[in-house]
């Protein structure tokens, strides 16, 4: 990889150490495919009974992961596909977060490709593990190795009824050659006992008793605490600043400054307090004296953003896409529907705020970090410390919420500089209120919506204008044809049938960091694209379900238009079946009580075909959501426990999108500061949720993000067959209500 | 200055500045982690605990106010995770990310404490001060539900 200062997004995609990142603009994870030939170049064969199962000659068995788990349930899922191929009895064995190794692992957690990229290389992990244990029974009985069967963490071999522990073979076993992964024998599916069965998440019990360690929690001897004082408007810088009433706050050790590092990691710099302990470094921040100097981004608000976006609408985009010609279809047309959307930026708002900690020696260095991008944390520490990549021990923690911000680096930059600068093993912590205002947010988007029907009222065309603070143009793609696409996402290749389409993209500035949230641009584009084909419905006269169903039409596959090469095509059959099987749950079309109603969406994100129906009520211009039923095809589920929880929460997640979720800048700075200003859902707003889940045989899919981009539609889509008020902005305002 | 209170059943003192919160205290001081920060405010419930058996805020809680009294954290719940509303919680496959759980705990244990049987209604009331991110609320209810049948059945 490029050096830590000149990371980027493009050398993220070349380096495949960023894998997460691809898959997060819905590229497809090279690594998903093992047999990838230049994948086989760039990493060695690994002995499996090294990096992916450990058993000791007693018989322990554990299994490594090599994923981060924020509460996606990966620590549960993928050594449930170890498990399985390996032939071992779930209830024994143990799992271990893996090293950061790079040279092993594709450590980059997210673009909820974990299940999906892992399902394939773990099955051969798995089972040329077992085969190596088989071989090397067969070798010890000195029998053919035909007539032996792995089973329940042992080899068994039938005519002599003798059993062997894989402990009592792994001496001998990891000695021999690996099996080739590409021709390894894969147990026939229809035998698996593990795969497919709902299984209880394995980090529950230390979860409920106290004893998992996230990345807050770590602890070492001698280590200091540090908050720092960021410039409240993005890009400002510190003028000058008094430490002397901060110094004397009892347990405050040293007031020092870091600087700001633009590319590779997007921190602001400031001012740090360390400290004895959190409390101190926190008091000792508020005595601090800082003049700013803000810098040009003083004059952005989120007023100025809104109307860059309008004067941004009112002129054609660069054309993303153009099939047929929309605008001779607009002209013709006598029946034409027109919407505009729009959305703020968002906050992850995880529930364990940024933290990190560093220690950097003269002779290596070592680190807790709560992270979905292990091997970026690595490389930015050896970067700062200018220690080989190989002197920078990084280990995973739990961590409390990702949800796409702990794919980041700067809370580790920073602890970097601070450990370097400090001498000591230092934990940077945030407030809460440096995370609501140093996030790296959801973007801001415009969508101007157009379509007309023919005269026999078939859609004759769909335009859809987008203007967005892109995730790209802070990353270094500005300008691309790729990115342009990465903020369409699945809206630049709908499955609704018209002959004349058309996509448009104009880029917005803004100072405002942004990055991948819940489900990224599906977040925008999923509502987008679902409200206005409710609004289609409506004005064709027709259900919205069956409408959708007409529109979709016959059984076909749609190349992915943003990653054509990679990207899985969308597969009609799969959408549609989503969406008959959740309008069945929900009893869509069945009387409903006075004041009830509902709505429908449908959407394809992450290789996997969601459907949601929402019932609301409305009261006093507040929305209130009933309940919530969810079909889903993300292919094999491979825990369906972990499945219903994952949808579950992308309700909850795309729930907070709907009602509450803004972002507001006014003088460059975020306005919102803690949980009394920025809202979220709390358990008396929660409603009932059914998850219902398509027993398919395809290749597993994403299941963490779909979830959300169909909900929030849903609710605004039942809003409107409530109310007739159609929302075209999120969060819904009470005013939209009136 | 000296501060002495009872935390899980053991006499403890600590020498920090009074104004200190008992969240700090906690996690820094005595390095009992388990209670967790998320706002510092009292909006988020992460880091509740009982003082006295009533539940609190202890990130706003100074210790100097928590002189002599009962503090019970996560970690004074059971020795082994085998309280009714750990059990309830692991049969219900509560947490995700988990991070807030050790708050939403306590304060149901509290709630359950005052309502052994409680309403859908006393859940929304008791528990709407503790904010979870993953959106486990659904399983939360349940999980209530359930210790409550489980500390009745006892």
């Amino acid at each position: 990889m490029a050096p830590v200062t000149s990371v980027d997004r493009r050398d993220f995609l070349k380096s495949g150490a960023a894998t997460g990142v691809v898959l997060l603009v819905g590229f497809r994870l090279p690594a998903r495919a093992a047999d990838d030939p230049a994948r086989g170049q760039e990493k060695p064969l690994v002995n499996p009974l090294q990096a992916w199962v450990r058993i000791t000659p007693d018989n322990h068995i554990t299994l490594i992961l090599g994923k981060s788990e924020m509460g996606q349930g990966v620590m549960t899922a993928l050594p449930m596909i170890l498990a399985e191929e390996l032939c071992v009895d779930w209830k024994q064995v143990g799992i271990e977060q893996a090293p950061t190794d790079p040279k092993i692992y594709q450590h980059g957690t997210g673009g909820s490709g974990s299940v999906a990229s892992s399902w394939l290389p773990l099955r051969q992990a798995g089972a040329a593990a077992r085969e190596m244990m088989i071989t090397a029974a067969a070798a010890r009985w000195n029998v053919n190795r035909d007539t032996c069967v792995a089973q329940d963490g042992g080899v068994q071999h039938g005519a002599r009824k003798s059993f062997l522990t894989y402990g009592e073979l792994v001496a001998e076993a990891s000695k021999l050659p690996v099996p080739d992964f590409k021709t390894v024998p894969l147990k026939n599916s229809n035998t698996f006992t593990i795969v497919g069965r709902g299984t209880a998440r394995v980090d529950a019990k230390e979860k409920v008793n106290g004893s998992a360690r996230f990345g807050i929690d770590s602890r070492m001897p001698g280590m200091q605490y540090a908050v720092i004082a960021r410039c409240p408007v993005f890009g400002g810088k510190v003028k000058n600043f008094d430490a002397t009433k901060a110094k004397s706050v009892h347990g405050v050790r040293d007031v020092i400054t870091i600087e700001p590092v633009a590319k590779g990691a997007f921190t602001a710099g400031g001012v740090v307090v360390l400290a004895d302990n959190s409390w101190a470094a926190i008091e000792g921040r508020n005595a601090l004296k800082i003049e700013w100097d803000e810098g040009p981004a003083k004059s952005e608000s989120t007023g100025t953003l809104s109307k860059q976006f309008r004067e941004n609408a009112a002129k054609p985009g660069r054309i993303v896409r153009n099939d047929g010609d929309t605008d001779a279809a607009l002209v013709r047309s006598t029946k034409k529907i027109e919407a505009t959307y729009e959305f703020p930026f968002a906050p992850h708002a995880t529930m364990e705020p940024m933290n990190c900690l560093v220690q950097i020696r003269p002779d290596g260095a070592e680190a807790w970090v709560p992270t979905q991008a292990p091997q970026w944390a690595q490389d930015v520490i050896a970067g700062v410390s200018g220690l080989p990549r190989e002197s920078v021990v990084v280990h995973t923690t739990l961590m409390g919420g990702g949800f796409g911000r702990r794919y980041q680096a700067d809370f580790v930059m920073e602890a970097a500089q601070v450990a370097k600068a400090s001498g000591k093993p230092v934990m940077v912590l945030w407030t809460r209120e440096d995370d609501m205002q140093h996030d790296f947010y959801r973007p801001a988007s415009y969508h101007k919506m157009q379509a007309a029907f023919t005269p026999d009222g078939q859609l004759a065309c769909w335009k859809h204008f987008q203007t967005s603070t892109s995730i790209e143009a802070v990353w270094g793609g500005k300008g691309e044809e790729g990115a342009e696409k990465s903020e369409f996402a699945t809206a630049a290749f709908i499955p609704y049938q018209t002959p004349n389409f058309r996509v448009e993209y104009t880029l917005a500035s803004s100072s405002v960091p942004r990055a991948w949230w819940r489900s990224v641009e599906h977040s925008s584009s999923g509502f987008v694209v679902e409200s206005f084909v409710d609004e289609l419905a409506n004005a064709a006269g027709g259900d919205p379900l069956e409408y959708r169903l007409r529109l979709i039409g016959d059984d076909r596959l749609i190349p992915d238009f943003t990653n054509p090469k990679e990207g899985r095509p969308l597969n009609t059959a799969r959408l549609k079946g989503v969406l008959k099987l959740v309008a069945e749950k929900a009893a869509w079309g069945s009387p409903l009580p006075q004041g009830v109603a509902r709505g429908i969406a449908g959407y394809y994100s992450f290789e996997t075909y969601t459907a949601c129906v929402a019932e609301v009520s409305v009261k006093d211009r507040a929305v209130r959501v009933h309940r919530i039923v969810y079909a889903v095809d993300c292919g094999r589920p491979i825990n369906p426990d972990g499945i219903r929880a994952q949808v579950e929460s992308a309700a909850i997640y795309g729930l907070s999108a709907a009602l509450y979720d803004a972002i507001i800048i006014k003088e460059g700075r975020v306005e919102q500061t803690n949980f009394n200003d920025y809202t979220v859902p709390r358990i008396s707003e929660t409603p009932k949720t059914e998850v219902y889940i398509v027993q398919s045989t395809e290749e597993p899919s994403g299941i963490g993000e779909p979830g959300l981009p169909v909900v929030t539609p849903a609710v605004c889509n039942a809003v409107y067959a409530l109310t007739r008020k159609r929302i075209r902005r999120l969060p819904i305002q009470p005013e939209d209500l009136a | 200055m000296a501060i002495i209170f009872v935390l899980n059943g053991k006499s403890t003192t600590v020498e920090v500045d009074p104004q200190m919160p008992l969240l700090w205290v906690l996690r820094d001081t005595l390095n009992m982690t388990g209670t967790k920060f998320g706002c510092g405010m009292a909006l988020c419930g992460a880091c509740t605990v009982h003082i006295n058996g009533e539940a609190a805020r202890s990130c706003i809680t100074p210790i100097s106010s928590v002189s002599g009294k009962k503090i019970t954290t996560i970690e004074g719940l059971s020795n082994d995770a085998s309280h009714p509303v750990q059990i309830a919680w692991i049969e219900e496959d509560v947490p995700q990310c988990g991070y807030c759980q050790s708050g939403q705990i306590m304060s149901a244990v509290a709630l359950l404490a005052k309502k052994p049987n409680p309403t859908d209604a006393d859940i929304d009331d008791g528990m709407s001060g503790n904010i979870c991110r993953c959106g486990t609320y659904q399983r939360i209810r349940k999980a209530i539900h359930r210790a409550a049948s489980l500390q009745a059945a006892k």
